[in-house]
């Protein structure tokens, strides 16, 4: 029994799970750990027990490393690492990649000059010129559609919406060429770009400026859609983003960007189809991503004092899903409450750790 | 029919006088200053012209330009381009003629646009320009793929949906495609090809190769706002892209007076110079894209408007003769027609007799037939093709149709 997890419906495969047994517990041997197997990349260590890796074969045929497994806490590093702040470390991806591949360029409004609105662009327009981040008007049809017909001919663009709720304008281009173009023309183009941009609820910034966009961008075939909520994940999904083939979208959380944390000084990818552990669990399978990743970390030291062991996933990868980590959690636990960011997002409330703690304690009845 | 050398060995009493006179008259009609003495056996058919002179030819109308210098009405062109534009006009109209009945037919299914009037457009952006220098259309796009290099095969098995089209028949009508000759397709939106052009400008700029693209959309998608933006963007960054603006005059079915303001889409924009050219002379279009090739370089963008017609209605669904007369549509067909006009130019310049030029069109509708009957036989796509390319490399993850029990597969 592999639980059928798709875009929207999580809530369906709750319920669906609810009629199980909830003492009946499985075997401790997890396989949470994906092997290191690639050439370049830094492994991270684990934060709690790795036991052996049943992933190998998976992570394999992917392009790079595995994500670490670690609680939201504590930082995983081997040796020296850095620290910083989120948006830091997503300028540090990009900024690397930009010097490793002289394909790679920015557009967005206010990416060059003045810096990224907020600041995920600074200093890259004084190191890389005009040409290679590119201050657009207010247009964001035409310059996604531009930086869609760029990708067709081998550049990989990285195209920053200034909030995601702007990149509406531009859904005809990211749905019908970016998606499709690959498929439509029996595979002659690829559309390596990455668009990228902080949407969520901010602090009273507004209905308009506060849209969450997956469950649009869900229905849309052909891109891929990954979600950071640490620095370590931001940095390595944005650059296993930029180097993918794929039109990538990464969501990036307005609240998120200050977050701190000591990420490694070498270089690592984080898997673009894979999701993280964040606390491996026994009773209950609980999937978020981005913010409320620490609204359920939260819930889940209080789940812990009640005496309950839940097991957090960060999803991060939206589409496709990682549907092998979360049918192993879920096999494990027979029990999963997804939170409202990772199910369906047409309403959004703001899910508080007091919720999500009735929630589990209401399943586990 | 005798040999014209016959004629100096005739004798010169009154009856031979007549047949010298017929057979002077014969072999000065059949005469070309440049065949000289032919064998006998070649006599009998007397084949094309393979005259190396350049030719110039004036174009029927003078360009309009708005904040530029119009180029010149005279195209130097050669007798092989002369045919060889007549050839590939007549197999662009065969081709979707044939199209038309294949519709009927049902074998082609959804939209089918149809190019046949247009054809002066392609050929002549296809005659001054090199396969480095990027095109990318809407829909109407069979003979500009075409014109790019693409086998009739390869269209007529992508119209009927087989393995062998030019996009493994997943794209259809609206979405050809040809990398290798820097056609970027093909799109079914109206107006949204117009920024992944001028991104590919940008590319090319970005990339350093000297080479242009040209950007074609009709007038119906003039009026659409990302094209604006693409300009504003384009001029900003002078990047070498060209719009064209191939103005068949009808939105479908909404004429150009009722959709546009402004229907002088060569000034709209505004700051960006631009040239209006009719569409249905192949030697205006060669002339105007050589024009904008230069100029786009150099300064930056340019809009070409082609002034051209279609007979067809907008797709194979719409009749085309509810929003205009039939007299309209003949009368342009019996003044403007692209071919009519290179025809008359070849025998006028005495390149080919009108037989010729009859037996050329013959070899065409051969030649498609031939590329039909083969399309014919090609298979359909496998079943397993429905999640190939969906993206660059598959995920293992799984992909299934609305009940999650007939169709399922893992993603490659």
């Amino acid at each position: 029994m592999a639980a059928r997890i798709h875009g929207g419906a999580g809530a369906g495969a709750a319920t669906a799970l609810s009629t199980f047994n909830p003492k009946k517990l499985v075997a401790p041997s997890r396989t949470n750990l994906p092997a290191r197997s690639s050439k370049r990349c830094i492994v991270a260590a684990a934060g709690s027990d790795a036991s052996k890796s049943l992933r190998v074969g998976h992570s394999q045929k992917l392009i790079a490393n595995a994500a670490v497994a670690t609680k939201a806490e504590t930082s995983a590093t081997t040796g020296t690492g850095h620290e910083l702040l989120l948006f830091e470390a997503l300028q540090e991806g990009l900024e690397e990649e930009m010097d490793r591949d002289p394909h790679v360029c920015v557009m967005g409004e206010d990416v060059g000059h003045y810096g990224g609105s907020y600041k995920v662009t600074k200093g890259l327009a004084d190191k890389f010129g005009d040409l290679r981040v590119l201050d657009t008007p207010i247009c964001e049809n035409a310059f996604t559609g531009m930086g869609i017909g760029a990708a067709m001919t081998g550049l990989r663009p990285v195209i920053e919406g200034m909030n995601m709720g702007f990149l509406l304008l531009a859904f005809n281009q990211i749905s019908n060429n970016c998606g499709m173009l690959h498929y439509t023309s029996g595979g002659q183009f690829t559309i390596p770009v990455v668009i990228r941009g902080p949407g969520g609820v901010g602090r009273q910034l507004g209905a308009e400026h506060s849209q969450r966009l997956e469950s649009y961008f869900q229905s849309i075939p052909g891109i891929q859609m990954v979600a950071c909520s640490t620095p370590y994940n931001a940095k390595g999904l944005m650059k296993a983003a930029i180097r993918s083939e794929n039109p990538v979208i990464l969501f990036e959380h307005v609240l998120l960007y200050n977050l701190k944390e000591k990420i490694p000084d070498e270089e690592y990818i984080c898997n673009l189809e894979e999701a993280e552990m964040v606390r491996p669990g026994e009773h209950i399978t609980i999937l978020t991503y981005s913010r409320m990743r620490y609204h359920v970390m939260q819930a889940a030291k209080t789940l812990v004092n009640k005496g309950y062991d839940p097991e957090v996933i960060d999803i991060r990868s939206l589409k496709p899903f990682d549907l092998y980590t979360i049918g192993n959690s879920v096999k494990k636990t027979h029990r999963d409450v997804p939170t409202p960011y990772a199910g369906t997002l047409e309403e959004w409330t703001v899910v508080q750790p007091a919720q999500i703690v009735t929630a589990v304690e209401q399943l586990c009845q | 029919y005798l040999p014209h050398w016959n004629w100096n060995c005739l004798t010169t009493d009154s009856q031979s006088e007549k047949s010298a006179v017929w057979i002077m008259a014969l072999s000065r009609l059949s005469s070309r200053s440049n065949i000289i003495s032919r064998p006998l056996s070649a006599a009998f058919r007397r084949s094309i012209s393979t005259d190396t002179t350049p030719i110039t030819i004036e174009t029927s109308l003078p360009f309009t330009a708005h904040l530029c210098d119009p180029p010149s009405r005279s195209v130097e062109s050669s007798t092989q381009e002369l045919l060889s534009f007549f050839r590939t006009m007549a197999l662009m109209r065969r081709m979707e003629i044939a199209a038309d009945s294949l519709y009927k037919a049902k074998l082609i299914r959804g939209f089918c646009h149809l190019y046949d009037g247009q054809e002066a457009v392609a050929i002549g952006m296809e005659a001054a320009i090199t396969k480095k220098d990027a095109i990318i259309t809407a829909y109407r796009d069979h003979c500009i793929f075409l014109g790019r290099g693409g086998s009739l095969y390869e269209v007529f098995a992508e119209l009927m949906g087989r393995q062998d089209g030019c996009s493994r028949g997943k794209g259809g009508s609206m979405h050809f495609y040809k990398k290798d000759s820097s056609f970027y397709g093909g799109h079914g939106i109206v107006g949204a090809q117009v920024p992944l052009g001028c991104g590919i400008a940008f590319a090319q700029k970005y990339s350093k190769e000297e080479a242009v693209t040209f950007a074609m959309y009709g007038d119906g998608a003039a009026n659409q706002g990302q094209l604006f933006e693409a300009l504003n963007i384009s001029a900003l960054w002078d990047l070498p892209s060209i719009l064209v603006c191939e103005n068949n005059h009808y939105g479908m079915g909404t004429a150009e007076w009722r959709a546009a303001k402004s229907p002088s889409y060569y000034k709209r924009g505004d700051y960006v110079p631009g040239l209006k050219v009719d569409g249905m002379d192949a030697f205006a279009v060669k002339q105007a894209c050589k024009f904008a090739k230069e100029h786009a370089l150099k300064n930056g963008p340019i809009i070409l408007e082609m002034d051209t017609y279609r007979y067809h209605g907008h797709s194979m669904s719409d009749p085309g003769s509810t929003y205009r007369t039939r007299d309209e549509i003949s009368g342009v067909r019996q003044e403007r027609d692209p071919i009519e006009r290179i025809k008359k130019l070849v025998l006028s310049h005495d390149l080919a007799t009108e037989k010729e030029l009859k037996d050329m069109e013959k070899e065409i509708r051969k030649e498609v037939d031939d590329a039909i009957a083969k399309a014919k036989d090609c298979p359909m796509p496998e079943p397993s093709e429905l999640f190939t390319n969906v993206y660059v490399k598959g995920f293992g993850t799984e992909s299934f149709g609305a009940d999650r029990k007939e169709v399922k597969a893992a993603l490659p």
